[in-house]
């Protein structure tokens, strides 16, 4: 699998993506610049890493989402392309219009950096083949912004449309309220921002 | 020309940094605070001095970056 890894102003995580998708495909990802107008040739995945691209300045995501590269990662995404968001390249993503709704401030204005529980609720898209439905695994999250906000309608579509990869639950696959992480279309992936890194597992960028 | 884009949330949205302003200034004892929503104001510059075209600039200008449509409403106002 050949992966490309987009490198914008104020991202930090790029190169414990690139080393991640190194253990877990055996192959170097590419890492573009934002400012470059094309993806390298037979790029199979395209991940927007974690940090801080322009300093959050706007919204987050916001500045970057609009760069050049976009182009190229809409356009890989409109042919079916997998393309994976961690942490502000699911904000990002967002911000792009390549996935509904908005990440916003969390509600008790607090960073959260903690283990979470999630549910798998689909084992049958790329970024989650190496889980069984149903099975709990613990992810760390790292975010201010973590608040995913999108109206009634959007969430009615995405769940119809079951695009819901992961559920926040309790450690024993008791389901909070809130649906979170719909690979979009069925090829994007995405989980609320983490800027802490996960060792990757045998099963799988996701846990990365 | 001199224009101003406000940036407001959406009614029903949550705000939690303006609840948190909410909350600073009746700790304050600012009388008679009800609520507080935060909002963005940007001031911006324009060449020319056509008011039609600045103003499709300054929407455009808007919906593409300004704000989040999905959570946020605009306004325009040529100064």
């Amino acid at each position: 699998m050949k992966s490309a890894v987009v490198v914008f102003p104020g991202i930090n995580r790029e190169r414990d993506m690139a080393r991640t998708l190194k253990l877990v495909s055996g192959v170097e990802p590419a890492l573009v610049w934002h400012a470059d107008t094309a993806l390298p040739s037979g790029t199979d995945l395209v991940v927007i890493p974690g940090g801080f691209s322009y300093g959050d300045y706007l919204r987050c995501g916001a500045i970057a989402a609009r760069s050049a590269i976009m182009d190229a990662v809409r356009a890989h995404a409109a042919k079916g392309g997998l393309v994976l968001g961690v942490c502000n390249g699911f904000q990002i993503l967002c911000e792009a219009d390549l996935l509904p709704g908005v990440l916003m401030r969390n509600q008790q204005l607090r960073f959260i950096c903690r283990d979470v529980y999630l549910r798998v609720e689909r084992s049958d898209t790329a970024f989650t083949r190496g889980y069984n439905a149903g099975q709990v695994i613990r992810v760390p999250v790292a975010h201010g912004e973590g608040n995913y906000i999108a109206d009634g309608e959007t969430i009615a579509r995405l769940e119809g449309e079951r695009r819901i990869a992961f559920r926040y639950c309790a450690p024993d696959g008791i389901i909070d309220p809130q649906p979170m992480l719909p690979p979009s279309f069925g090829t994007r992936a995405r989980r609320r921002p983490s800027n802490r890194r996960a060792e990757p597992t045998r099963r799988g960028m996701i846990g990365a | 020309m001199k224009a101003r884009v406000t940036v407001t949330l959406k009614s029903g949205v949550l705000d939690p940094q303006g609840k948190a302003i909410e909350g600073a200034l009746k700790s304050l004892g600012v009388a008679g605070v009800a609520s507080v929503r935060q909002g963005k104001v940007f001031d911006i510059e324009l060449e020319g001095a056509d008011g039609a075209r600045a103003q499709a600039a300054l929407k455009e200008a808007a919906e593409r970056l300004l704000a989040n449509t999905v959570i946020e409403n605009y306004r325009v106002e040529l100064l």
